[in-house]
């Protein structure tokens, strides 16, 4: 029998405001065990939370990135689980009115994968195991945390690698969050399960915990549906349980099942009054929502004509994106300045976090005036790529690479002149070129080229080279 | 001085700011007082800190400066309110030894003031309780007569009061832990508006019904009182961003022509003698020109199932943190982290807080929701709403504090619920969010005090002052007897 893999994600997604959710302690990663704490986050006896208006408007903007209706009203509840990283013993979250409902995220495919809700909570404390005793960090307790929910829409480990680095993409785009795994500022609870092919009816579903990479995510999800189809086929049943991944093996064990399932015992939080919108400002928000990566794209392709794999590496971080944006400002050929960033600039720059930072010396209009100087034709590709190579070493602008005279280019005649005696001072290659070897014209174009000093357009050369030699 | 509490604040201020005594001294009579007192009103003296702060006031009051009316006052603060490096043990073993490392805001307010804080006073563990007895030291002693108990769950604070070992008491009010306990002592107890004096720093019982609360000698004195710590706490969201307390300049009004609504709901299975006693205050409100009409408020009725429902519910998860982990109690031997907090959480709470843990879990586990938390939740808007209706029609209601007074200690119950009826008059306010005020209105045969609750719409503690003060001049205070014992000035 055949079998449609059905998989929901819920992805959690750190925040990056300056401080927590609910109190005014440093959100920041990496600090000194404990250091980033007061009586709120530790939820020492008689303390109350206060909602951070910033979480709230990333909240907004996230929301409104993903195509998500903002609630006018919503509220925050209680989630009561006890655990050594959970200072109050439950979590404030939202489970009854969350702040963001019914959006989706478009795949390339054209494909939607909907989103049930977003809702606003505040991320646990670390435990840290050494040496047989368990210890506890609160710094992260506390941190301000979005989760994304989707409908059980996804049908392949590609959708939902797709749909995973999009989420990344958008809330990038929209600076809420660095979205970095090694971090764990981004990570995902992946829900699969399997039904016959076209059936209506979902089957028994599992769920793995806490992915923190998306291509073990993608692995999960395969060997899940694998192991699923397996227990079918030979007449089993599934058992509903919370999975963890285990990499080293690429299989999943059980953490409990559903027998064992928490009992959160959700209600409204008292201390916390209701969150209250109104449409303007809601409207507010969405006006300072910058252009997103699928707008984008779609741009690149249709309206500038750039390759989709190029448009592809281009939005996908921000910063190169900006920086693109910026550097064709008044072009009419904008390939030029992707292909540059494409690639001589990214091949300057080695990780995917140096691509994501995009530091480089070279400002958007030193780009954007080499790229002007290449389209009123005063500079050829050649001597403009040795250029940008010595910008991007120096943060220096064109013009200190550049002579007056590389600028001025060369005219036909003049080249056609240096052609004629290139052919008459080689008779050799010339004999050579007409016997066959094509290589022979290379070291024809490559003296003439010598003699222009580089200005001159290689292909215009090689054409009347041909046509001298061939009359 | 007369038989009759007139009020100590403004007296205690004139004394020690025409410097006819130092603080020194007063805080040290008191203190003395507390030493030698029988009430078991305390759980903690706060000696030193005490005298530091009187020193303090002393040399202001030499530098010629001017001082707050509260300055110098000495007062308590019932053991659920955070006081910054002072023992807050909630009457719990549970937080036995637990200082905490900040100050809640009411008692801060107070103490920049100048308030002399002589110590810690008794409670029902956890504030769960009306008799005080559930605290791990025992109940405290009702001064008027030391065999029966102070009600709860402030009971130390009533007692310290009533008994002159402290001038004022803040006490905290989920469902009449001030009012209650401020009418079986013979004193006033003002549970304020829901959201008009911070939370911050009480430890929470019921988050959406708590309030932190005065117990004073007067009303007069808890109006001085309450405009000193009432007000916007940016630390609280429920605190009310909107409220300005001036309730002791109204003090003066006028209150002829006031329309006094009395719920008769309220007065069913109240004692004969209460009843009586509360029915000679309404003539005497009569005599000064206020109307007065008897209505039906059968709304009444379900608060109190409604209130054991949402209060335990929120009890529940608020009392979950203690679990030995960062403070407080914890267990001295155990194999793993889950049998540490089992223990811990076995040893450390006594009988009444784990039977409404155990009830509140129960209220919001799932399948049973919808069947208890969330119809409380609706019945609780509906009981909201009838009073909202009523405060169209009345200025303010006149009911019964307690349909009883004190009971003898270490009475026997037949149940749990036979405690908690004797909560039906008070549980209704904090439901609903209103303020009311606990004011004698006599004593019974036994010779123990007698207390009328009067109620007002939100943020109407002004009138509802002012109508109490009203009561106590043309009475002439005669119901605010003193007793014999303590500091006397």
């Amino acid at each position: 029998m055949r079998y449609d893999l059905v998989v929901g994600l819920e992805t959690h997604v750190e925040l990056n405001t300056k401080t927590k959710i609910f109190c005014n302690c440093a959100n920041k990663f990496g600090s000194e065990p404990n250091t980033n704490c007061c009586p709120i986050c530790l939820g020492h006896p008689g303390t109350l939370p206060k909602l951070n208006e910033k979480v709230v408007n990333f909240a907004i903007r996230a929301g409104l990135a993903l195509n998500c209706e903002v609630n006018l009203i919503s509220k925050m509840d209680r989630k009561n689980y006890v655990y050594p990283d959970l200072p109050k013993a439950y979590q404030i979250s939202q489970f009854y009115d969350p702040i963001c409902k019914n959006g989706y995220i478009e795949l390339d495919s054209g494909k939607k994968i909907r989103i049930n809700h977003i809702h606003m909570e505040e991320d646990a404390a670390k435990l840290v195991y050494k040496g047989g005793d368990t210890y506890v960090d609160y710094n992260r307790g506390g941190v301000p945390l979005l989760e994304v929910v989707t409908e059980p829409d996804i049908s392949s480990s590609d959708e939902a690698k797709e749909y995973l680095e999009k989420l990344q993409m958008i809330m990038r785009y929209i600076g809420v969050s660095d979205c970095k795994m090694q971090e764990g500022s981004i990570k995902c609870d992946v829900n699969v399960s399997v039904k016959p092919e076209g059936s209506d009816k979902l089957g028994i579903r599992t769920e793995i915990k806490n992915m923190n990479s998306i291509t073990f995510m993608a692995k999960a999800i395969d060997y899940e549906r694998e192991r699923h189809i397996e227990i079918i086929e030979n007449g089993g049943k599934i058992m509903q349980q919370t999975l963890r991944y285990l990499p080293e093996t690429n299989s999943t064990e059980s953490m409990r099942s559903k027998e064992d399932a928490q009992d959160y015992r959700y209600f409204r939080d008292p201390d916390l009054v209701d969150i209250v919108l109104t449409k303007e400002q809601i409207n507010e928000i969405r006006n300072s929502l910058p252009e997103l990566p699928g707008e984008r794209f779609k741009k690149y392709v249709n309206e500038f004509g750039i390759s989709e794999n190029d448009a592809v590496l281009l939005v996908k971080y921000k910063n190169v994106s900006d920086y693109f944006e910026s550097a064709i400002e008044g072009l009419k050929n904008v390939k030029t300045v992707s292909n540059f960033i494409i690639g001589q600039i990214f091949r300057s720059l080695e990780t995917e976090a140096e691509k994501e930072e995009f530091k480089i010396l070279t400002a958007p209009n030193q780009i954007n005036e080499l790229a002007k100087l290449i389209e009123s034709g005063k500079l050829n590709m050649n001597l403009a790529k040795k250029a940008l190579i010595k910008m991007l070493e120096s943060g220096k602008p064109v013009t200190e690479f550049v002579s007056e005279s590389d600028m001025k280019g060369i005219s036909r005649e003049e080249m056609k002149k240096m052609c004629e005696e290139a052919v008459k001072a080689n008779e050799n290659a010339v004999k050579d070129y007409l016997s066959g070897k094509e290589k022979a014209l290379k070291a024809l174009l490559g003296s003439v080229m010598k003699q222009t000093r580089g200005r001159g357009n290689a292909q215009e050369i090689e054409e009347i080279l041909k046509g001298i030699i061939v009359k | 001085m007369s038989d009759q509490k007139r009020g100590i604040i403004k007296h205690i201020h004139k004394l020690i700011s025409k410097k006819e005594i130092s603080c020194m001294e007063l805080t040290k009579k008191y203190l003395d007082e507390i030493d030698k007192s029988l009430l078991n009103a305390y759980i903690t003296v706060c000696e030193e800190d005490a005298l530091e702060q009187a020193k303090k006031i002393d040399e202001k009051v030499g530098a010629g400066e001017e001082i707050d009316i509260l300055a110098g006052v000495p007062m308590t603060l019932k053991d659920v309110i955070s006081t910054a490096g002072i023992e807050t043990t909630c009457a719990s073993k549970m937080l036995m030894g637990y200082k905490p490392i900040y100050d809640a805001t009411a008692w801060k307010t107070l103490k920049d003031k100048g308030a002399v804080l002589l110590g810690k006073t008794n409670m029902d563990e956890f504030a769960m309780g009306s008799s005080c007895e559930n605290s791990c030291i025992g109940g405290s002693k009702n001064p008027h007569n030391t065999d029966y108990v102070t009600g709860g769950s402030s009971g130390g604070g009533a007692a310290a009061v009533a008994g002159n070992i402290a001038a004022y008491a803040l006490g905290s009010d989920t469902g009449g832990s001030v009012r209650q306990p401020a009418s079986f002592c013979g004193i006033v107890g003002l549970k304020p508006t829901y959201g008009s004096v911070s939370r911050y720093g009480l430890i929470a019982y019921g988050s959406g019904f708590d309030q932190i609360g005065v117990l004073a000698q007067t009303a007069e004195d808890a109006s001085i009182i309450f405009d000193s710590i009432a007000g916007y706490d940016p630390m609280d969201s429920t605190s009310s961003p909107k409220y300005t307390p001036n309730s002791y300049e109204s003090l003066s009004g006028d209150i002829k022509g006031l329309k006094m609504g009395i719920p008769k709901e309220y007065y069913d299975g109240v004692d004969e003698e209460v009843r009586k006693l509360i029915e000679e205050a309404m003539k005497v409100y009569e005599s000064m020109g206020v109307k007065i009409e008897y209505f039906s408020l059968p709304e009444v009725k379900y608060t109190l199932p409604v209130y054991y429902i949402l209060v335990c519910a929120e009890a529940a998860s608020n009392l979950a943190r203690f679990d030995g982990v960062r403070y407080g109690h914890r267990t001295e031997h155990y194999k793993d982290v889950n049998e540490m907090m089992c223990k811990t959480r076995s040893e450390g709470f006594g009988a009444e807080v784990k039977r409404r843990i155990l009830l509140g879990n129960y209220v919001l586990s799932s399948g049973y929701y919808d069947a208890y938390y969330k119809k409380a939740q609706n019945i609780r808007k509906l009981i909201t709403s009838a009073f909202y209706k009523a405060f169209r029609e009345y200025d303010v209601l006149l009911t019964p504090t307690s349909p009883v007074t004190a009971f003898p200690m270490n009475k026997n119950y037949g149940s749990p619920q036979e405690v908690y009826l004797a909560d039906i008059c008070t549980v209704p306010v904090n439901t609903v969010g209103i303020p009311g005020i606990s004011v004698p209105c006599g004593f019974d045969s036994k010779g123990l005090p007698v207390g009328m609750q009067i109620l007002g719409d939100r943020f109407s503690e002004s009138k509802i002052l002012n109508v109490a003060h009203r009561y106590e001049i043309e009475t002439q205070y005669e119901n605010n007897k003193c007793v014999d014992m303590g500091v006397r000035l």
